[in-house]
């Protein structure tokens, strides 16, 4: 299964490596939404640098709706699905790689936002512990989840507007805990933010669990 | 929980042998009629009970009276959608058409009576809270519950193939109860958390005498027995519509059978 999931998570990451998809168009789409933030919120530095948390997140999950939404492209074309099918690997690990594949391109998204935020909303970047400790968790299950939810869509006339109803409530949990923890950290108050780490990480365990046990039923069909 | 559930498996299976052959069009059968009499005699009297019958809260004054409303449909709301979960995960277990036939039409009405519960609350919300929305745990866990029958009901209805639309659906179903735990759960810390649940006080407070006691549980009633009416009805359009999504196949294959041929 580990060995299917190292195959399909190599295969996805040597596609992005070539395409440059995800560097060349989602990390600029998540950076101009933070830009449009600045708008929106006029470039008053203490509202902007207050709801930086949240604001991050909410980006976040944006890119990621895009990023899943990618992740499925490639294999609904050109018979990529039936082959994959045919390839004998196991849907937990097929699952595994498209998670895995979709959290290392989240995790570079959040890097390039993370870098964002400094600059343009003047955060500090203080408990940078929690910081990567909250994020790393909210990463897999939000890579976790999108990849169960982004199965579900695929093949779909309307999947372009499905995914974000059917995703979004899900992850809803995850903005509300990453941005408290994320909040803990910047206020230098890292002990009110650990558990929501903690959820974060429950959180991603029940996806990840929830995908081994139902992606393959998707999978099988039509 | 499971009285929707129990009694729709005892007849069920008359469906087909009932509709099909001789080509009556009709979801109704004796045991429908029944239920629907039945509701339809109670609803009037739910309404002479909540408006007339019972006196004003001592604490709400007259709108209490929404209550009568709000909570039974909150219950039916949440029996519904117990109902999904269940049937997926039996349609996982047996893939059977029934299963899948029995989660959809819950969902469906589970989701009506979600957004009454929503209108019903936040109109007694504007006049006991003097707001209409509040971050509160049980609020937003039902909004949250509103938006995932939504998309539930979006996918099948994007789903053009029969088994992709119960497979995908099945899943959706089995997801419903562990979001709304999390979301349940995420939301009460939040606020627990921010600031104490104070507003929330007025609808603990009342007590629950005689007359409105039962006037609830009457109410509840109904609503359980308006359920299962619906989901018969329901669950019948759901299978003819099945039915003629088949003859259409079979009519198109023979179509392109007899193309050829000639």
């Amino acid at each position: 299964m580990l060995r299917d999931a190292w195959l399909v998570a190599g295969k996805d990451l040597r596609m992005e490596v070539r395409t440059r998809v995800g560097l060349g168009q989602v990390v600029p789409f998540a950076v101009l939404v933070l830009v449009l933030f600045g708008f929106a919120l006029d470039p008053d530095r203490g509202i902007l640098e207050a709801a930086t948390p949240g604001l991050f997140w909410v980006t976040v999950l944006f890119a990621a709706v895009l990023g899943v939404q990618r992740a499925y492209a490639v294999e609904s074309a050109e018979g990529v699905r039936d082959a994959l099918r045919l390839s004998s690997l196991s849907a937990p690990g097929v699952f595994l790689g498209k998670t895995l594949a979709i959290a290392v391109q989240l995790v570079a998204v959040e890097v390039a936002l993370g870098v964002g935020v400094v600059i343009l909303y003047g955060a500090d970047p203080g408990g940078w512990v929690l910081l990567v400790g909250s994020a790393l968790p909210a990463t897999a299950g939000i890579a976790a989840a999108g990849s169960l939810y982004g199965v579900l869509a695929v093949g779909l006339r309307v999947r372009e507007t499905l995914l974000p109803l059917l995703l979004l409530p899900v992850l809803a949990p995850v903005l509300l805990a990453a941005t408290r923890a994320f909040e803990a950290a910047l206020d230098g108050s890292p002990a009110d933010g650990w558990p929501w780490a903690g959820l974060l990480a429950l959180f991603a365990v029940v996806y990840v669990g929830c995908g081994i046990g139902l992606y393959g039923t998707v999978l099988e069909e039509s | 929980m499971s009285i929707g559930n129990e009694q729709t498996a005892g007849t069920a299976p008359t469906v087909p042998g009932q509709s099909a052959p001789t080509g009556h069009r009709s979801t109704s059968s004796p045991l429908t009629r029944v239920l629907g009499i039945i509701v339809v005699l109670c609803i009037p009297l739910v309404v002479w009970l909540s408006f007339v019958a019972t006196p004003p809260d001592r604490v709400q004054g007259e709108s209490v009276r929404l209550l009568y409303v709000h909570v039974p449909s909150v219950t039916v709301a949440y029996v519904a959608c117990f109902v999904t979960f269940v049937s997926s995960i039996m349609w996982l277990w047996k893939r059977s058409e029934w299963w899948d036939l029995v989660g959809s039409s819950a969902a469906e009405i589970g989701s009506v009576f979600t957004a009454l519960t929503l209108v019903s609350g936040m109109i007694w919300g504007q006049i006991t809270w003097g707001t209409a929305w509040e971050w509160d745990p049980r609020l937003t866990s039902t909004l949250f519950l509103f938006l995932l029958l939504v998309g539930y009901q979006a996918l099948r209805a994007a789903s053009p193939d029969r088994s992709a639309r119960s497979r995908r659906s099945a899943v959706v179903g089995l997801l419903l109860v562990p979001n709304i735990i999390i979301v349940n759960r995420s939301v009460e810390w939040w606020r627990s958390l921010h600031q104490d649940a104070t507003l929330f006080r007025t609808d603990l407070d009342f007590r629950i005498e005689g007359l409105m006691l039962f006037t609830w549980m009457f109410t509840t009633a109904v609503g359980m027995v308006l359920l299962v009416w619906l989901m018969f009805h329901r669950f019948r359009v759901g299978w003819l519509a099945n039915r003629v999504e088949e003859q259409q196949l079979s009519e198109a294959v023979a179509a392109r059978r007899a193309e050829a041929t000639s």
